[in-house]
This record gives structure tokens, sequence and C-alpha cells, in this order.
């Protein structure tokens, strides 16, 4: 196993399937000549040409459209949309068309395409540019979504979501490109659907994804080192569909539960995992279950509100102390 | 195009205006339900285009008046009447409607209810033709209402640069439901929108069907010789309302009877009659055959054929059994 950074991770599954498929494309802003923003799409251009390399006009919805049109004829699109506060724009081609396509022509045709785009708050980019979308996508039936947390689920998901036939959308994080992990030397494709124990633990079940599965096992490690308690930290790194019997398993162990978003809690990742705790396993809880969320704002420029906007390891271990008493 | 051709156009087109008025029965009596947009007046377009071009060889895309340019294409019109009545034998089993009839074994790559949606799928789609190097050619049929959207200008844009192999066919009917089209479009010539992307364009009169495929056969060869995409405007009319809600009161009556007199079918006719290759009773026996196979086959199938079953439901939304969902490991 080689350490790497999230992006260098990203670029390797690229690269790979690109060179195993003549019919791989990525086609994006900048991921060209300049090879993406965060760098994931780096030496491709060099390597595959500007027809399999595609620096894109800036109309994210007809590019998406693009990309969707070409997977109906077995190309396989890496779609990149540089930032997710931009795929609101892209949205009627991804949740009208490729979502939807198998199902209204009666399963004749397919549109098996990668959607790749990096959310979230990173540093003081303000309102604009600090969007978390995916439970927006995660509410559109005939859609994937996948979240990586961790380079080697970055790779993983990248390689079974372009040979999938389904079209899956793949929510990343700005402040994860230059995180360094393990990834394994040989090839390796991530499940699509389930979950992940990142830590195990036997007082509690703090589920999280993407950002903020980091937050839980900072907090695993506070609670653990000063409070005595164990607790489990359940990566969903896939929000649709959800991992129900994932999520049941864990409580079933530790009886109580906790979900940390990085999103408002309307509507949300955590809102949906509070449904599935209730309809999979009420009798197993100890205590109500809580959700850790962003205030709803806009997310503010200024560096302190910023971080007042959202939750951190800090905010999950009091919330833990509270549902446990001690 | 010689005379076989055109009398066998003119059946075509007799049937496409026979099974559309067939549709409008089967929806007031609520055997059709949702919405349900139809083709008369308009048939010139999709059959003097697709006469210049290879049905079911090249790939067409349009909207979501789309059962003439299925079966222009080569879908069976008993499959294409089972889905209007939402049946399991219908082209999507059902599951589409009017507006989503599929038939992607005769490269009828679909009906999108989402005005201007196609525009980049074709493209997409001569994308992937281009790459893989065959000789086909996309055609988008689309309203001259859509060319309002943002997608029609990022496409062709995308088209242009890229050299795609896409025609995009306008059928300009002057309307978008009802809004006229100097009332929503500052350039009313569509042919002339297209100029700011550097592709070459042409209008027709649509109501001709053996004008529209003189046009069409040089904005097939164009593309098909990969020089780029083309666009070509079609000037139309539809004789029924926008969709089955429309009472069609916005337009003057005098602009339809003006219109009226241009009839696609009937200008053909007549023009065959004038030269002695048919006569009134061979239309009208070619009729009757029409009607009478639309009702003893088409609806007779739609009618006898089952409904998807409630157990179905939740088929088709995700791939079944695919290996990749479980990282390759079945
Ligand atoms: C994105 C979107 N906006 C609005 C509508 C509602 N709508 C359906 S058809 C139509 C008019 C389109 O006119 P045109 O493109 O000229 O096609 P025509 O119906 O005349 O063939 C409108 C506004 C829609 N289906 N999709
Ligand atoms: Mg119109």
């Amino acid at each position: 196993m080689a350490e790497m950074m999230f992006w260098e991770a990203v670029r390797r599954a690229h690269d790979e399937e690109m060179e195993r498929d003549p019919l791989v494309i990525c086609m994006g802003e900048d991921i060209g000549v300049v090879g993406g923003t965060y760098k994931a799409t780096t030496g491709l251009y060099d390597k595959y040409g500007p027809e399999r390399v595609i620096d894109t006009p800036i109309c994210e919805n007809s590019y998406t459209g693009l990309g969707i049109g070409a997977s109906f004829l077995g190309v396989r699109p890496i779609i990149e949309i540089m930032s997710v506060n931009f795929s609101w724009l892209a949205l009627d081609q991804i949740a009208n068309t490729a979502a939807k396509v198998r199902y209204m022509s009666g399963g004749q045709l397919t549109a098996p395409c990668v959607v790749r785009s990096p959310g979230g708050t990173a540093h003081q980019l303000g309102a604009q540019h600090s969007g978390r979308m995916e439970k927006v996508f995660m509410g559109i039936a005939g859609l994937r979504v996948v979240t990586p947390s961790n380079p080697r689920q970055a790779y993983g998901l990248i390689k079974s979501a372009v040979r999938c036939d389904d079209p899956v959308f793949i929510n990343e994080h700005e402040i994860m490109y230059n995180m360094k992990g393990e990834v394994p030397d040989e090839e390796y494709f991530h499940p699509l659907e389930g979950s992940e124990v990142a830590r195990e633990g036997r007082d509690v079940s703090l589920f999280g994804y993407n950002v903020s599965v980091h937050w839980c096992l900072q907090a695993a490690e506070i609670l653990a080192r000063e409070h005595g308690i164990e607790a489990e930290v359940v990566d969903l790194y896939a929000l649709s569909p959800l991992d129900r019997a994932g999520i049941r398993r864990s409580v079933a162990r530790t009886h109580h539960a906790l979900i940390a978003e990085e999103a408002e809690p309307a509507v949300g990742v955590g809102a949906e995992v509070m449904a599935i705790l209730d309809e999979e396993c009420f009798y197993e809880l100890d205590a109500p279950p809580v959700r850790v969320s962003a205030a709803t704002v806009p997310i503010p420029y200024n560096h302190t509100l910023e971080k007042a906007a959202i939750p951190n390891a800090g905010d999950i271990v009091a919330a833990v102390r509270k549902m446990l008493g001690r | 195009m010689d005379v076989a051709d055109k009398k066998r156009l003119l059946r075509e087109m007799l049937f496409a205006r026979r099974f559309e008025e067939r549709c409008y029965e089967a929806y007031v009596e609520r055997k059709i339900g949702g919405f349900l947009h139809l083709y008369p007046g308009e048939e010139a377009c999709v059959h003097g285009v697709m006469e210049a071009a290879r049905p079911g060889f090249d790939y067409v895309i349009t909207g979501y008046r789309d059962h003439v340019h299925a079966m222009k294409c080569g879908a069976d019109p008993r499959k294409v009447m089972a889905e209007l009545y939402g049946k399991e034998t219908g082209s999507s089993k059902g599951r589409g409607g009017s507006m989503h009839i599929f038939d992607v074994e005769h490269r009828f790559m679909g009906g999108y209810a989402l005005v201007g949606g196609p525009f980049p799928l074709a493209a997409g789609m001569a994308k992937a033709v281009q790459m893989k190097g065959g000789e086909e050619i996309v055609i988008c049929f689309l309203g001259d209402a859509a060319n309002n959207q943002g997608t029609f200008h990022e496409s062709l844009n995308m088209a242009a640069l890229w050299k795609l192999p896409v025609l995009y066919v306008c059928e300009n009917n002057l309307y978008g439901i009802g809004t006229r089209i100097d009332r929503s479009t500052a350039i009313v010539d569509q042919y002339k929108r297209v100029c700011g992307y550097g592709i070459p364009s042409a209008q027709e009169d649509g109501q001709d069907v053996e004008k529209v495929y003189a046009a069409a056969r040089i904005a097939v060869e164009h593309v098909r010789s990969r020089q780029g995409p083309y666009f070509l405007e079609l000037l139309t009319y539809r004789y029924r309302g926008h969709s089955m809600s429309d009472s069609n009161a916005y337009r003057p009556k005098e602009e339809e009877r003006m219109w009226s007199k241009r009839d696609p079918i009937i200008m053909l006719r007549d023009r065959l009659i004038e030269a002695g290759e048919l006569t009134r009773e061979d239309f009208q026996d070619m009729d009757t055959e029409i009607l009478d196979y639309i009702e003893d086959e088409i609806i007779a199938y739609a009618e006898s054929s089952p409904e998807p079953k409630p157990e179905e439901l939740e088929r088709y939304v995700l791939a079944e059994n695919d290996p990749w969902v479980h990282g390759g490991r079945h």
C-alpha cells in the first residue's frame, strides 16, 4: 500500500480507466490544459489528447447533457463540475435526463455517466462557493450518490462508478484534495452501496460521511481519552441508496446514535438517517438520536463566523456526553 | 424522388395524420391520459428530412411531440399506441407515455419533455459517433420556442467547436403553446440565429415535402461528410392545439385558414393527381385501408394488451445485478 494524496488517487482512477477503455473520456472546465482546479486530471491531456480530455466551455447544464448523450451510445464520460455550487445549473440534465431515462424508456436506454464535483465549506470562499448539495442529489430516484472520505475510497469509487451502468454522482470535498491516505497498489473497486465501520466501539454510533467522518473520528478519540466512552464511527460513503442494514447493525451494538453533517439540517442526510433509525431500529435505541448539523445560514465570509456555522468534533463530543449523561 | 417514393410518402403522411387523429379520439374517450401533443399539419417536416437520411441507422431525438418521429424511424405503431394506453406492451412498457416514446433498436433515442433538453443530448450522441468513427449522423428535431433556452446556444456552440455530426431541425410552427414567435423571440427567422456559431443553415417551406427533402439532402450531406453541424429551419403549422388542454383561441382564424390551404398531404396528393399518377379513388382507398388498419391492428392491440404489474413498479430505476455496485464481485 502506498500513501497518496486524495487528488492523486482521483487522477490515478481516471488514468487507469482511460488507459483500459478508449471510450472513457473526461470533461469539464479547465481540466485539460490546466489539469483541473484541484490537479485531479493533471497530465491526462498530454497523454490522451483533447478528444478524450475535454476542456469544456462554461455551460454546466449543456456539457453535462453532452456527456449524458454520449453515454447513451457507450461512451463512459467522467464529467467534472468545478464546484457543486455550479451543479445547480446542471440539475436539469442530471435529474431529468440521466436519472430518469432508464425508467421512462422501459429499460431501453441508460446513461452510464459519472459526475464528480467538489463542494463543502473550504476557507472563506463565501456564500456562493460553500454549498453542500448532497441532499439534493440523494433525493433523485435513478441516480446513485457516493461521497469519499479518503483517497482509497476516492480511487475505488471512481473505478466502480465508471464501470457501473447507472449514473453516479460523486460528491468530493474541496479541503480534502491534499489529504494523504493509503491506497492499494493493485486495482481496487470500492462498492457503490453499503457503509464502512471506520472505528469500532460499543457505547454510541457516530454516523458521518465525507468530511464529517473525520470530525467523528476526532470526537471518538477525545471521548475515549477523556471520558471513557467508546464510540463507533460509521462512514456512510453511499448516500443513495443509504445503507439501512449497516445503520441498524451498528445501533444494535451501541443502542445510541448521532449523525454529523456539514449541511443545514432541513431535508438532509441527518434527517434521512433519523427516519431510518425510526423505521429500522427504534426499539434498539436507549436515548433519542441526535443530529449535529450546520447553522441554517448562507456561509459567511468572515473566518470566525464561518467556523461558527459549521459543526466540529467538539460539538459531537458535547452532544454525545449529553446523550449518555457522562 | 421517383413516383413510387412520392406515393409511399403520401401514404406515410396520411397514416401519421390518421394515427394522430385516432389518438385524439382515444384521449377524449379517456383511454390516453396525461399530456398529448399531436403532429397534424407538420407531417412533411419529419418525413422530408428522414427521407434524406437513413431511418433506423441515423440517431434521432426530439421533444414531446414525438409519435410520428418514432414511427418514421421504424417504431411499430402498435407499440406506440400501446404506450399511449400505458400498457406493458408499449414501446416504453407503459412507463413513459406520449412524451417519452423510445425505440432504441431503431435508433429513435427518445422523446423528452423539457423544452430544449435534447439539444445537448444530440451533441453528445454525435460526440460518441465521432469517437467511434461510424457513418451515422444525429438528427435533433425541436420546436421554434426551444431556441430560447440556454441549451440551444450552449449546445450549438459546442457542436460547432468540436465539429460534431449533428443536424438540428427546427420545426417552426410559429408558436410556443400560445405565445406567437414575434412576442417571444427577437429574431423571428430562426436560421439566422446560428450564424453566431458559424453553423451553416437554411430556411425552407415545411409544408412541401419535396422541398423539405431537397433542403434536407444538402443538410444531411453536409453533416454526413463530417463538415460539422447544420441547422435547418422548416416553416410549418400545427392544425390542433398545442396539447389536448389547449383551445387554440389565441390564433387568428384567418391565419389558420391560410395554413389549412397549405396542408402537406393535400398538396402532395393534388400534385400526384395533376401528374396523372394518382386518382381520387386511389387516395380514398388508401385512406380507408389506413383507417381499417389503425382500428383492426393498432387500436385492437393497444386495447387487448395487459397493464404493467404493480409488483414491477420499481423495475428500471437502476441497473439490475450490476456487479460494479459491489465492487466487481457478484
Ligand atoms: C423547460 C420547460 N419549460 C416549459 C415547458 C412547458 N412547455 C411545453 S411545450 C412548450 C412550448 C414549446 O414550443 P416549441 O418549442 O415551439 O414546440 P412546439 O410545441 O410548438 O412543437 C412549453 C412552454 C416545458 N415542458 N419545459
Ligand atoms: Mg412551436
